[in-house]
């Protein structure tokens, strides 16, 4: 909403010298959100000049320029720029005749653009200055020629300042609308709102139109079959018949100059009167041309198949949930949004009916939306207009249209008015200190009520409240208490820190997801964080491997139509990251995400068809469906590395990014987490063959398997642009930290020496070195304090197709210095076992 | 040196100098090794003439015996010394050839980070489990029961509009990504006892065009108090603990009226700071209220006995006001420098 300032200053007192900057201030202050200041950007000397004489001088170029002598100030006076009273100017239009008067602008004036104005050589003169057209000065579009004053009706003194005489010292101030303040899409209501902020008196220019009853019925009816939501669809229809309406009448220069700074454009005068009225009252009206109607009005819903051509020259097909406004012909309107073509004001109309109705918001706002037609009427309508402004409106645009158009009221028109009276709201003492936390007093509870134009009424446990009949918004005791809060101040309300009950801190699993990404940093990961919306294709590659198709979700109307299902895995992102990094030229990566990934279950339908009412608790079964129909969303984390993850450093060779630093991430989230991960060799559909983990957690229910790392498909990496080696590892945090918290067992520290022996056994080459291990730490019994592998070796002294692993064993017992008879026997027991499962042999 | 064949003076002297001279001669312990065989070792002279003590007469033992005695304590004594000398000189050459260049130092990872939205997220809420509140989280694609109705969005509200929400398909299934982290104020109403206390960090969704100042995935923190007695006091009095608490002392927190549809009354919250970018200055930071009576009711609670206050902040608002980050795209990108940056500390 644009609000000019002198518009403003009509209906509430601005105190000289205010700023747009000022009053921006004030409606901030009292819940306005303020946007820009527009002004005309423009600078004197403009002043206005009549032309004199002219001479027409055909150029090469086969234009025709008038060389005028133009007198910009009376008698032998200075002109505004201090020249000569009158000033030879070079003009290329042709709508004007000698006498006519015109705005120059002089030398050391600045038109918008900036475009400054100075002596100019041109076509064989020297033009002291320019004749502007409206365009130029800002004012509209009209650049068909100058603009002849005479044609707005306007005879000035010459040499009078055109800046003043024309409305552009004007400035707006813009603030934006919230929902909730319908009314202040106005000035009347701006006005309220800036006497609230500061105090200053404010004039009703609702009070200032009486809205006398018709003489001669125009027919209208409201036959609403199917109310939206039980509302119907037009509770006030007003219209008022002006006939004999002057079509050649221009609109005031002040009118236009209000409207644009408004934001809307000059039309005709009648059209600029309804619109006028409409920025002024917050009414919208729309005007219909009386000859072109057909019959009376009739409001009702459009049927299936009905058709209108709007003023837009778009013939749209209407709905059945669409108002509309239709005489015998039918459809002559949207109702509230757009009026139609048949009944349009033209240039040659000169008998008007002006409707000024009150719509049902919902039915409005479904409407533009559903047609895309957001208009100034529907932006109002939406948020819903003071009922009882209709007829006051209807008034006002009669009063202008005879004032300024030379038309007459014969007292032909309507009123349906079936506005519910509004229901008082009880408001108990005390509730708005106790609610906002400051004491008010019982006074200043009256008068900021009375204030925004509420009624009062004494009871005996408060008071009961009659919101003002355009303030929809206020419908029970706390929106009063807003009301309450902010005409006295927000500033006002005391800071009073409250004292929570004592809390149980961040839960486990926010602990160790923090922890996770801790250390993944900490161990030379960087954490990015990727879009959540993937193509179908990246969903079935890296989700789990289920399937040739992986379930997911697709967004109904994604912003990037390549990308618009949600993501089963962090990867698809992360590669997409990687790759963006190599294209700046950062080649070394180890990324990380830690986020959700949405990943419905075959053969469920999600969602719910119905949804509950707002304000009511929904039953434990709706609530329980409304949760079953949401999509599971497990906490996951990813991690890419390509490149080097250590870089070429004096005594320290290059370390290739692989399979197993993928792994050594694995590890170091296993750690963070507290839960223990195991690897087996795998397989995935995106992952190289050979090259495979599945990565797996212990339940009551056995392993448990939580995820993959490895290497990618060279094919795959190669097809996202990225190098042969791309390591990967996604782990699904939920299940794992599921299986965290369990607390710990400690083992006593024996501190009796201990006997290490190394192993060397001789098994197939396809034997996972992690199996046998396993197997001794199994079979070598309690004895053995610590395993680990220390070398696999391949070659000469072992038989093609099997391997030898070097395991380094620690024995010790808890209570005794162990023999090393003792360690050899618990050795060999562990290597029985290993020859009965995998044929394992003693190297010798 | 031929066989001695008797203790006297002249013959110890001679050998005493030898030994003496030839232990200065030593430059290291090679050397001194050398020293130690031929001067002191078992064919040494001074060990032939000890040697020589079973044939001394009785009444000369004890001459001779002084004699020797005295030269090989001065022989052990000077040798004893050069070994200390030539030992630490040795071990002083030794850390001096082992010296190393430290500015270039080999290290074993490069160096990770964490993303500043993620850091200013867990900050945010170490300041509120530090006052008693806990941190409640709830899932990203959501039901429009939770996300609008529960809130007290009305069906025809503009927010429910195709052009700010994510709808998933199919639209009749009345599933959305979630454009505020306000639904988790439901599941905790829900979910927990009263009173609660609970802030909620997480992603959201809108359809806007990623630009400098967009990104249709960001993140808000949301906070939510419902007890009895609760009154915009207490909002206002958290508040301006929190981002003291966030932001330091100089920090202060202003409301101004404004509309929401799940507070009311309701409030924009605006923050001023002496040191932010631009300088000191109101930065409007994000929405506040009372929780709308529609809203407990949603729960089930009855507005007449409790109320409750809320919040909700953008973290990507405040990364820009506080870190002075200039445009949306280096929080999206996944640009590693962006958050190495920041390394692990926001």
């Amino acid at each position: 909403m644009r609000v000019p300032l002198s518009w403003l200053g009509e209906f509430v007192d601005l105190a000289p010298g205010t700023t747009p900057e000022d009053v921006h201030a004030a409606l901030v202050s009292v819940g306005l959100e303020e946007e820009e200041i527009h002004r005309f950007e423009l600078t004197g000397p403009i002043v206005v000049g009549q032309v004199l004489e002219f001479v027409g001088e055909q150029q090469t170029n086969g234009k025709t320029i008038n060389w005028c002598q133009v007198r910009v100030a009376p008698g032998d006076e200075l002109a505004a720029d201090g020249g000569p009273a009158v000033h030879g100017i070079v003009c290329g239009a042709h709508n004007f005749v000698v006498g006519d008067k015109v705005v120059v602008t002089l030398p050391g004036a600045v038109l918008p653009g900036p475009f400054p104005i100075a002596p100019r050589k041109t076509y064989g003169h020297v033009s002291d200055g320019m004749i502007a057209s409206a365009r130029e000065l800002g004012l509209g579009d009209e650049h068909d020629g100058i603009l002849v004053l005479g044609s707005l009706g306007l005879d000035p003194e010459i040499g009078t300042d055109a800046i003043a005489l024309l409305g552009l010292d004007d400035t707006a101030v813009e603030i934006n609308v919230t929902p909730d303040r319908g009314y202040a899409f106005s000035i009347r209501g701006v006005a309220r709102e800036y006497a609230h902020a500061t105090g200053a008196a404010f004039r009703d220019p609702a009070l200032s139109v009486t809205a006398d009853a018709s003489t001669v019925a125009f027919p209208v009816s409201v036959d609403d079959q199917s109310p939206i939501r039980g509302r119907v669809g037009a509770s006030v229809f007003v219209t008022r018949a002006v006939r004999g309406v002057d079509p050649t009448r221009p609109s005031p220069a002040w009118l236009i100059a209000r409207l644009k700074l408004a934001g809307i454009r000059s039309i005709s005068l009648i059209v600029d009167v309804t619109n006028y009225v409409m920025i002024e009252l917050g009414q919208p009206i729309h005007g219909y041309d009386l000859d072109k109607l057909v019959g009376g009005i009739t409001v009702r819903r459009a049927e299936p198949g009905e058709k209108l051509t709007t003023l837009d020259d778009v013939t749209r097909t209407l709905n059945a949930e669409d108002l509309l406004i239709t005489d015998e012909t039918g459809p002559i309107g949207l109702a509230g949004v757009m009026g139609g073509q048949s009944t349009e004001i033209g240039s040659a109309t000169t008998n008007v009916l002006i409707e000024a109705a009150n719509f049902d918001p919902v039915s409005i706002a479904r409407t533009a939306r559903r047609h895309k037609l957001p208009s100034e009427a529907s932006r109002r309508f939406e948020r819903g207009v003071d009922p009882a402004v209709a007829a006051v409106a209807a008034a006002r645009v009669v009063q202008l249209l005879v004032e300024l158009a030379g038309g007459e009221a014969d007292g032909l028109g309507s009123l349906h008015d079936a506005t519910p009276g509004s229901r008082p709201i009880a408001l108990p003492t005390g509730f708005i200190s106790g609610l906002i936390g400051l004491e008010y007093t019982p006074d200043e509870v009256r008068s900021s009520l009375a204030e925004i134009g509420a009624s009062l009424e004494e009871t005996e446990t408060g008071l009961n409240v009659t919101a003002p009949s355009w303030r929809p918004d206020l419908t029970d005791k706390w929106t009063l208490a807003e009301e309450v809060a902010r005409i006295v101040g927000y500033d006002r309300i005391p800071s009073v820190l409250p004292v929570a009950p004592p809390g149980r801190g961040l839960t486990h699993a926010q602990t160790l997801r923090r922890q996770v990404a801790q250390t993944l940093a900490a161990t030379g990961h960087t954490e990015v964080l990727a879009y959540p919306f993937v193509a179908e294709k990246s969903n079935n590659l890296f989700g789990l491997p289920a399937g040739p198709v992986v379930p997911q979700i697709r967004v109904a109307n994604p912003l990037d139509g390549e990308a618009p299902f949600l993501r089963t895995s962090i990867l698809p992102g992360l590669l997409q990251i990687a790759h963006r990094n190599r294209s700046r030229g950062i080649v070394d990566l180890a990324v990380f995400e830690l986020g959700l990934v949405f990943r419905p279950v075959a053969g469920i339908r999600y969602g719910s068809s119905v949804v509950p009412p707002g304000a009511v608790r929904p039953s434990a079964q709706l609530e329980a469906e409304l949760n079953a129909g949401i999509p599971p969303q497990p906490l996951s984390v990813a991690v890419v590395l390509t490149g080097s993850v250590v870089r070429p450093q004096p005594g320290q060779p290059a370390v290739a990014a692989g399979w197993q630093h993928a792994l050594a991430a694995v590890r170091q989230v296993a750690l963070a987490a507290g839960v223990p991960i195991t690897v087996r060799q795998g397989s995935h559909q995106a992952l190289h063959p050979g090259r495979t983990a599945e990565l797996f957690v212990t339940t009551d229910a056995g392993a448990t398997s939580v995820g993959y790392a490895g290497e990618l498909l060279p094919s795959i990496a190669r097809g996202a642009d990225l190098p042969a080696v791309v390591a990967v590892a996604e782990i699904d945090l939920t299940a794992v930290f599921a299986e965290a918290g369990a607390e710990l067992r400690a083992t006593p520290i024996a501190t009796m020496p201990a006997a290490t022996q190394d192993l060397s056994l001789v098994v197939d080459a396809g034997v996972p070195a992690g199996d046998v291990l396993r197997t001794l730490l199994e079979g070598c019994g309690p004895l053995l304090d610590h395993a680990e592998l220390v070398d696999d070796y391949r070659g000469t002294g072992v038989l093609s197709g099997r391997k030898s692993l070097t395991f380094a064993l620690r024995f010790r017992a808890a209570d005794r210095t162990l023999t090393a008879a003792e360690a050899s026997d618990a050795k060999l027991a562990g290597v029985a076992v290993a020859a009965a499962r995998f044929g394992a042999t003693l190297r010798e | 040196m031929s066989d001695p064949t008797e203790i006297s003076e002249p013959v110890v002297s001679a050998a005493v100098d030898a030994a003496l001279a030839a232990i200065a001669a030593a430059n290291d312990s090679a050397a001194l090794k050398t020293v130690r065989t031929e001067h002191t070792g078992e064919a040494s002279p001074l060990a032939r003439l000890n040697a020589l003590m079973r044939s001394v007469p009785g009444n000369q033992k004890a001459a001779a015996g002084k004699l020797l005695g005295q030269a090989r304590g001065a022989v052990a004594q000077s040798f004893a010394a050069r070994e200390a000398a030539i030992t630490e000189a040795e071990a002083t050459a030794q850390l001096a050839a082992e010296t190393v260049d430290v500015t270039a130092a080999a290290s074993t990872w490069k160096p990770g980070a964490r993303h500043p939205l993620t850091l200013l997220q867990e900050r945010v809420a170490d300041v509120f489990v530090g006052m008693g509140w806990e941190v409640a989280e709830g899932p990203e694609l959501e039901s429009e029961w939770f996300n609008f109705d529960a809130l007290n969005f009305d069906e025809d509200h503009p927010a429910r509009a195709m052009q700010d929400t994510f709808f998933i398909d199919p639209p009749e299934a009345h599933l959305v990504l979630r454009t505020h982290t306000s639904p988790v104020q439901l599941r905790a109403l829900l979910s927990r006892e009263l009173p609660i206390y609970v802030v909620a960090p997480g992603r959201v969704f809108r359809t806007d065009e990623l630009d400098a100042t967009h990104t249709p995935v960001f993140h808000q923190i949301e906070g939510i108090a419902v007890d009895k007695g609760l009154t915009m006091a207490h909002l206002r009095g958290t508040l301006d603990h929190f981002v003291k608490a966030m932001f330091g002392p100089e920090a202060k927190v202003r409301l101004r009226p404004n509309y929401f549809p799940f507070t009311e009354p309701s409030a924009e919250l605006d923050l001023w700071h002496p040191t932010f970018k631009d300088g000191a200055r109101w930065i409007e930071w994000g929405g506040c209220g009372m929780v709308n009576a529609n809203v407990l009711r949603s729960a089930g609670i009855d507005p007449e006995v409790y109320s409750g206050f809320a919040f909700g902040v953008g973290v990507e608002r405040a990364l820009m006001f506080r870190n002075d980050v200039k445009d949306m795209h280096d929080m999206v990108e996944g640009d590693v420098r962006f958050s190495q940056q920041y390394g692990m500390t926001v």
